[in-house]
């Protein structure tokens, strides 16, 4: 062993020392946020966090079936008690009886400060007059003894006033004394975690938190249905985690014998995969260092993109041999030449990515740049001085030269080919408008069916639905529950157009200070009241005399102490008002869910330009009317329109780099036209068998160019140049090839949206790409291969 | 009275109850069977409320349409004309353009009784026994059933609920308040 070899071996290891001590000390984060478009602005940025963040995420969305009501209603009622007492939970609600009861006492007791009608007109004689007629019409009806009930006590109706005004159409029904869905078959809970949305780990132990109470509090034919934002995160981490694991457990393993079989040998397998292992430690620490954080997901993506580089090895040991005079490796002449133009190739198809504004498609950029140039690096200088001296390798020059002979007979393919791709290219034109999948759910691993759930759960508990809301942010509380009020009163009258179905505001729950005091000045005192009630009820069946509670009520809600966040502790309001209401980092937001308006012909979907316009006074930027599924979709739509140009201009920067090697432009034509010719047929498919693209076939399409251009450079010869190596590198093209088609293969069968549409991409683009190349190439020289 | 005029008396009592019970036990669940055959009926009515908050009894009349087993709807035409519908556990109040839904559940003190005549109409017994303790006097043409309310703060509001009926048609519903008001309901049948 030579110095030159030595000082090779060690730089190698020093750089991989260097690589692991990087990665050791890198951050890394498990959820799927890189994945996820990241606004573009800094307000909108914020306001994705503060979703993220707010309370809705911290719901988790609780439903019990089987069994009968008691038993449902009995097992609500042992989990509820269960999880109050661990400190993950702030609160858990089953909306049981003493819960409501505390909720009616507190709508009661401070009904003159959270009425909206309690106005100084309300409380004048001909107000009076009205309230009571109203009162006394509604005593002669079924609900007579509810009124009578109300009458002496509250003869204006606040009570009632405030129950409408909290959405009671929304609230949940109840079976058993305890909330169920409107046909009783489930019981239903809410509970809220301490951890915020956006702690998956935190969220996956209360999800077990959940589970392990249910299984002893329950008898074993009761059914535990669990959704909302934790159970998506938790489960989409887990199902990618699962289907990673599998995933690459089955294409390892038949990657692994394919290459045993070829090999033959244990060592020489281990050693082809160094360049892939280096080249994977590469680009991890080429992302922290670059990024700061790593997410897993890009881990995980990076090693199929990079995947590529177990094709070099492949290429260096079924195409080598070794001299036995020199104790040295033989390479064809070609081989180093064409591997560096095919990482460089791929190099620029993946420098593209690194401007994109999608934060994972940044990092896979990065990690494939760095990973290639590593790969490639230790297959040239340091795979070459680690053979062992008795290469066992099984022999491919037969598979090679019968796939020459199969080839020198095929001919009269180019104008078949120009036709197939002008039929796709035709095709792809004539579907222009339909090409890309612009719904951002396309890349959700939360299946469709437990979307319906979480719709489902979420109804019948009247959880605050955000798809379409209104966003305020202030310096302070009041503020925020000042705006919140004045933008209520424009909702109200959308509400009474017909515009929205209805909305929920924390000011219906904790008014602001202001209103509050305008409330109780609205009230008169006790002697000008009772003054008041006598003219109202002069021509009334009623006595004035039967209303000295009433008059005692109001005395004391005049001087009573205005209520705050405290006041509402105990009440189930305290939990929706908490959900509406918040502070981060010194900046209050107030949150204004709108329903839409079911009622409606077209089944309610909710022209947020329409409120957009009835809150246009309010300070821009301060309160926002938003659609969020809009909202993102614009957002993915941006990136896809980047990613697409970048992608373009990537495409435009290969061609160039081959034009500056390759020198003549039908040299560069027929690296280039079998890899166009793959990614229009793979397009065109896709698109033919109903499947829009999104931004991960994209990145296939684009591992298409990388991986085929490989391909086709070893084609890239000519006739007058030997072709005794042209066997063996049409034999380790067809080894590279399968282990490519066998890992992406496997991939396509993932349930996980983003890994399957990468595979089937990648599998067959990989495998026609090296087919349209091969045909592609002079016949000449396979004929001249197969003979020699 | 002297304790054995009492005795005599209480003797009396149990000797008419147990002549009575034979008689009574079979007829409610045949009563209530007859009641739940009943798919649909219309029925004007009179409804008088003697209320102590009131300076004079308040008299209020209407329709009342009732479909099997949960939809009755209670139109007062006179004083004011406003309209009630108790449909699956929702109380619809319409007045002119204004319209309020209520939750029977929001108000458990009060929802049994307002759902009583509802149950009686569609001769839900669970659903009544559940609530109340039946008496039923007469005979199955002209009967009188007695609701008397099990629990003790539905008790603390309502005395009694009394409804009486020919065969399966209901004529009156009597309310009898523990603090001594009384709401009276006559109901006439249109054929």
């Amino acid at each position: 062993m030579n110095r030159t070899r030595v000082l090779r071996l060690a730089a190698w290891l020093l750089a991989l020392g260097a690589a692991v001590g990087v990665i050791a000390h890198a951050r890394f984060s498990a959820d799927l946020s890189a994945f996820l478009p990241r606004a573009p602005t800094a307000t909108e940025q914020q306001l994705v966090d503060q979703l993220q963040n707010g309370l809705a995420a911290h719901l988790i969305l609780i439903g019990i079936e089987g069994g009968s009501a008691v038993e449902r209603a009995a097992a609500a009622r042992a989990l509820t008690a269960a999880l109050s007492r661990q400190s993950d939970f702030l609160a858990v609600n089953d909306g049981d009886a003493a819960g409501e009861e505390r909720d009616r006492a507190f709508v009661f007791a401070h009904r003159y400060v959270l009425s909206p009608n309690v106005t100084p007109d309300r409380f004048s004689a001909a107000g009076l007059h009205a309230a009571l007629e109203d009162s006394l019409d509604l005593i002669s009806s079924p609900a007579g003894l509810l009124a009578q009930s109300l009458l002496q006590s509250d003869p204006t109706g606040e009570t009632l006033a405030v129950i409408d005004q909290l959405d009671a159409g929304s609230a949940p029904h109840s079976t058993q004394g305890v909330w169920s869905s409107p046909d009783e078959r489930r019981a239903l809970l809410l509970a809220e975690t301490r951890v915020s949305g956006s702690d998956t780990d935190g969220q996956a132990r209360a999800l077990r938190a959940i589970q392990t109470a249910f299984e002893s509090a329950a008898p074993q034919h009761l059914r535990l249905l669990l959704s909302g934002p934790a159970v998506f995160a938790v489960s989409a981490r887990a199902t990618i985690e699962h289907e990673v694991k599998r995933l690459s457990i089955l294409s390892s393993a038949m990657i692994v014998t394919l290459l045993l079989l070829v090999y033959r040998s244990v060592a020489t397998l281990l050693l082809g995969l160094l360049p892939v292992v280096s080249g994977a430690l590469a680009g991890v620490a080429a992302v922290a260092l670059g990024s700061g954080v790593v997410h897993g997901i890009t881990l995980g993506f990076g090693i199929t993109l990079i995947g590529e580089s177990v094709d070099y090895s492949i290429y260096l040991l079924v195409q080598s041999r070794r001299n036995p005079q020199h104790d040295s490796v033989q390479v064809p002449p070609r081989l180093w030449r064409t591997i560096g133009l095919g990482m460089l190739t791929s190099v620029c198809g993946f420098a593209s990515l690194l401007p994109s504004s999608f934060p994972g498609l940044a990092q896979l950029g990065l990690y494939s740049i760095a990973g290639l140039l590593a790969a490639a690096a230790v297959t040239r200088w340091v795979l070459p001085s680690l053979l062992p001296r008795r290469v066992r390798r099984r022999d491919l020059t037969p598979v090679g030269r019968a796939a020459a002979r199969w080839l020198s007979k095929r001919h009269g393919w180019g104008f078949g080919l120009l036709a197939l791709g002008l039929l796709n290219a035709g095709f792809l034109y004539s579907h222009r408008e339909r090409l890309w999948n612009r719904d951002l759910t396309a890349l959700s691993p939360v299946s469709a069916t437990a979307q319906a759930l979480d719709g489902e759960l979420r109804a019948q508990l009247g959880a605050p639905d955000i798809s379409n809301l209104v966003l305020i942010s202030g310096s302070d509380q009041e503020a925020v529950l000042q705006r919140a009020e004045r933008v209520s009163q424009r909702l109200d009258a959308l509400v009474a157009s017909g515009a929205i179905g209805g909305y929920d505001s924390p000011s219906h729950y904790l008014p602001s200070a202001h209103t509050q005091a305008a409330r109780q000045l609205s009230l008169p005192d006790a002697d000008t009241l009772r003054q008041r009630l006598g003219t109202a009820t002069a021509d009334l069946p009623l006595r004035p005399q039967a209303l000295q509670e009433f008059v005692q009520a109001v005395d004391r809600a005049r001087g009573a102490a205005p209520i705050d966040r405290a006041a509402l502790a105990q009440t189930s309001m305290a939990l929706a008002l908490d959900a509406l209401l918040w502070s981060q980092a010194n900046h209050w937001h107030a949150l204004l869910p709108l329903r839409a308006n079911r009622r409606t012909p077209n089944g309610g979907d909710i022209d947020i330009a329409r409120v957009r316009a009835a809150i246009a006074d309010e300070p821009a930027g301060s309160t926002l009317a938003l659609n969020i599924k809009q909202e993102t979709d614009a957002l993915y739509g941006s990136y896809l329109r980047e990613a697409v140009r970048l992608s373009v201009i990537g495409f435009g920067a290969i061609i160039v780099l081959l034009a500056l090697v390759l020198r003549t432009a039908a040299r560069v034509a027929r690296v280039i036209v079998p890899l166009v010719l793959a990614v229009l047929v793979v397009a065109a498919t896709l698109i033919a068998s109903g499947v829009p693209l999104t931004i991960l076939h994209l990145i296939g399409l684009l591992l298409i160019v990388a991986v085929g251009s490989n391909y086709a450079l070893f084609f890239d010869r000519r006739t007058t140049d030997a072709v005794d190596d042209l066997p063996l590198t049409l034999a380790s093209l067809l080894v590279a090839n399968a282990t490519t088609v066998i890992g992406f293969g496997v991939l396509a069968s993932s349930q996980v949206p983003v890994l399957s549409a990468l595979g089937a991409t990648v599998a067959p683009g990989a495998l026609l790409a090296l087919w349209f190349a091969a045909l592609l190439a002079p016949r000449a020289l396979f004929a001249a291969a197969a003979s020699s | 009275m002297t304790p054995r005029a009492r005795a005599a008396g209480v003797s009396a009592a149990l000797i008419a109850i147990a002549l009575a019970a034979p008689a009574v036990a079979a007829p409610l669940d045949e009563l209530m069977a007859r009641l739940a055959q009943r798919r649909h009926g219309v029925a004007d009515f009179e409804q008088t409320q003697y209320l102590a908050v009131l300076k004079q009894p308040m008299h209020s009349s209407g329709v009342l349409t009732y479909d099997a087993p949960d939809r009755l709807e209670q139109r007062t035409l006179k004083p004011h004309v406003q309209s009630m519908l108790l449909d699956h556990g929702m109380l619809t109040l319409q007045r002119g353009s204004r319209q309020r839904t209520l939750r029977l559940q929001d108000y458990p003190d009060i929802a049994p009784l307002i759902d009583s005549v509802r149950a009686t109409l569609a001769g839900d017994q669970a659903a009544l026994e559940q609530r109340f303790d039946l008496s039923l006097d007469g005979n199955l043409d002209h009967w009188q059933l007695q609701l008397q309310p099990r629990d003790p703060k539905l008790a603390a509001l309502v005395r009694h609920i009394r409804i009486a009926g020919e065969r399966d048609a209901i004529l009156e519903v009597e309310l009898q308040q523990s603090d001594g008001d009384r709401s009276l309901m006559s109901i006439s049948p249109r054929e």
